[in-house]
């Protein structure tokens, strides 16, 4: 049989000696390797006081973007929500009404804008499928909820803020 | 003048050991008689402790309410006796047990009529701490020591025998 | 009878400081494990309650005393609650003989800081250790639970049978020392300078190992194998007896760390401790923090061993008692003897 890699290691099936036998120096042997252990750098990341940093790749919590003048981009075409393999996005769409320009970027809005964070895997194909720069992964996790409703995003959960206005106030 | 307190404790120790001693008797559940025994035991190594015989009171517990009891205890556990599976002792069998049990009784009390006591002697005392226990055993009574000792031996050899007869 | 108040006051105070302090190192001794797996396994151990996570004992404490209690509907309800109340007075009464330090003087009063010298000191603790079993097969049989019968009936044959290696391996320490007395054996390794260590390895390596088997230590913890038997005999348990039998698990460990320390790495005695120029109870104090430190060091190889080697398999573990521990035990006796009598002569 042709093998994969040159790693394999016969097993040595001798019969133990009387020093193995004992097993007491294989005993000591363990119990070095373990108390070296006690000097070895420890990986814990203490949470709170601690964070360790995400990647520059990492694809968290969407938001909805606005352009410089503070109008929502979306236009609610749809895109992201085909795009979406686990289906989590649901959007509403309303025409814009005149006097509503400082609001909305396009003729054509998202009324109502939802992703279930409880669906969502959090790919990244929203962000890739909108042509209007609208909907972007941001570097936050969904912070943990008592009820399944609570991980229901809104539009004003997603939306980034104006300047100056307070989120979820 | 009142009890002393070593009397006080002598009566306190023998009430506990006789109630014990009839709850091993009376007691339906196998578990409960054994424990009703090493609580006997315990009572008895407390006399001993009294009767100034340490190293005989230890030994006691350890023999039998360390290692004999434990035992019997884990024959018990193990064939799950417990007082619902109590078998019905046939008549006979009361009678036959009540009769030699009558039987010893009165040989006990011919035996003991005659016997006169003979109160302690202050030099008798010490005959149970461990250094003057080992001098009478080892040098006294170093043949019948050794004797029993072979006893065990053989009893040993005889476990091990058995033992092995199945292979 | 003249009754010595001060001499009752003493032992009422010893008595009551061993306790305490015993109860302290048992709790201290879960959060020490604790730790000390965690910086074994590179992580940091318990550490958000208190500074270095030095309030977890007593935040464990609490949790278990609020928990709720439940009693098996099936179980012997009587020798349910007694088989963690024996384990735990049992484990508490070995502390008796064990002599934490020499003589103090206090007000023209000499006062021994060991609650009793019996001339059978060893013997003692040797029957308290036997009825150490007790607690977890009452526990465990009275839990009528499968897993908890086959723990208890573990725990008992592997008791009794590390029981007589122990015993053959102190035997051979007795024949060196002559005297059952802790204390005399403390003051003879103090005064020759020379730990019954050096004059019995063999016994002292096999009375280690039977005291892990005692304790029911890792790797002799069978009774308790989480994997196989859930738990064991405390399978049934919940709140405070739980409580009591882990608990019991630690001091039991706490007192054969000092019974090790004091039988044979010389108790309260260290080199150069006594030619020292201070008070005689300065010296005292000192000599019992060092049998605190050796006890704590022999703590710590416990918990080391714990976290180092595998469960032994049962047959593994019966034959390691019987066919090695107590041939190897004997031929120590014999060795022991020869060796006495070649210096006699």
């Amino acid at each position: 049989m042709q093998t994969l890699t040159n790693r394999a290691k016969p097993v040595d099936r001798r019969p133990m000696n009387f020093l193995e036998k004992m097993y007491l120096p294989a005993i000591g042997k363990g119990m070095v390797i373990t108390f070296k252990h006690i000097f070895q750098k420890k990986p814990t990341v203490s949470y709170p006081e601690e964070k360790r940093e995400f990647s520059p790749v990492f694809r968290g919590l969407h938001i909805l973007n606005r352009d410089k003048e503070g109008r929502e981009n979306c236009t609610a075409c749809g895109l992201c929500a085909v795009a979406c393999p686990a289906e989590a996005i649901t959007m509403e769409a309303a025409e814009r009404k005149p006097g509503e320009e400082h609001l909305y970027r396009e003729e054509k809005y998202a009324a109502r804008y939802e992703i279930n964070m409880l669906r969502c895997i959090f790919c990244g194909f929203c962000e890739e499928a909108c042509p209007k720069d609208a909907i972007y992964l941001s570097e936050t996790f969904a912070p943990a909820h008592y009820k399944r409703e609570g991980f229901i995003y809104g539009k004003q959960d997603l939306l980034i803020p104006l300047p100056g206005e307070q989120k979820n106030a | 003048m009142g009890m002393n307190l070593q009397q006080v404790v002598f009566g306190i120790l023998s009430i506990i050991s006789l109630i014990t001693a009839l709850g091993v008797v009376f007691s339906k559940s196998p578990v409960t008689s054994v424990l009703c025994l090493i609580l006997t035991f315990f009572t008895i190594a407390g006399h001993y402790v009294m009767l100034n015989a340490q190293f005989l009171a230890v030994v006691h517990i350890i023999v039998y309410a360390g290692a004999i009891m434990v035992l019997f205890l884990f024959v018990i556990m193990l064939m799950n006796l417990n007082a619902e599976g109590e078998p019905q002792k046939r008549n006979w069998l009361k009678y036959a047990g009540a009769i030699s049990g009558g039987a010893l009784l009165v040989v006990l009390l011919a035996a003991l009529r005659e016997a006169s006591l003979p109160s302690l002697t202050p030099a008798s005392n010490d005959i149970g701490l461990i250094a003057n226990l080992g001098q009478t055993l080892f040098k006294t009574y170093v043949v019948p020591f050794e004797v029993s000792s072979i006893l065990f031996l053989s009893a040993m050899v005889g476990a091990v025998v058995i033992g092995k007869k199945e292979h | 009878m003249q009754v010595d108040w001060f001499f009752i006051l003493e032992k009422v105070l010893l008595i009551t400081g061993v306790l305490i302090i015993s109860l302290v190192v048992a709790m201290y001794s879960t959060w020490g494990e604790r730790k000390v797996a965690g910086i074994m396994q590179d992580r940091l151990g318990p550490n958000r309650a208190g500074p270095l996570g030095l309030l977890q004992p007593l935040a464990d404490g609490g949790k278990l005393f609020f928990k709720e209690e439940i009693i098996p509907g099936a179980s012997n309800r009587f020798l349910f609650i007694l088989g963690p109340s024996l384990a735990m007075t049992v484990a508490c009464m070995t502390s008796a003989v064990i002599p934490w330090g020499d003589t103090l003087t206090i007000a023209g009063h000499t006062v021994s800081l060991q609650v009793a010298d019996v001339n059978i000191g060893i013997l003692y603790i040797f029957g308290v250790v036997s009825l150490g079993v007790y607690g977890i097969m009452l526990g465990g049989w009275s839990s009528n639970n499968k897993f908890s019968l086959l723990s208890s009936i573990r725990a008992a044959s592997q008791i009794i049978s590390y029981e007589l290696a122990m015993g053959m391996a102190l035997i051979a320490l007795l024949m060196v020392t002559g005297s059952l007395s802790l204390k005399d054996i403390v003051e003879q390794q103090r005064q020759s300078g020379v730990w019954n260590v050096f004059v019995q390895p063999l016994g002292f390596i096999i009375f280690l190992i039977c005291s892990f088997a005692e304790t029911n230590r890792s790797p002799f913890d069978l009774a308790e194998a989480e994997n196989e038997l859930n738990g064991g005999y405390h399978l049934e348990y919940s709140s405070m007896k739980l409580g009591f039998f882990l608990f019991a698990e630690y001091i039991n460990m706490f007192i054969s760390s000092a019974l090790m320390s004091t039988l044979y790495f010389g108790g309260y005695h260290i080199w150069g401790l006594d030619s020292l120029h201070v008070s005689p109870n300065i010296v005292t104090i000192l000599g019992t923090l060092v049998l605190f430190i050796k006890t704590i060091c022999f703590i710590f190889f416990f918990m080391w061993v714990r976290w180092t080697i595998p469960r032994f398999r049962y047959d593994q573990l019966m034959r390691l008692g019987w066919n090695y521990l107590i041939p190897i035990a004997l031929l120590n006796m014999l060795i022991t003897g020869g060796w006495i009598l070649w210096h006699q002569h």
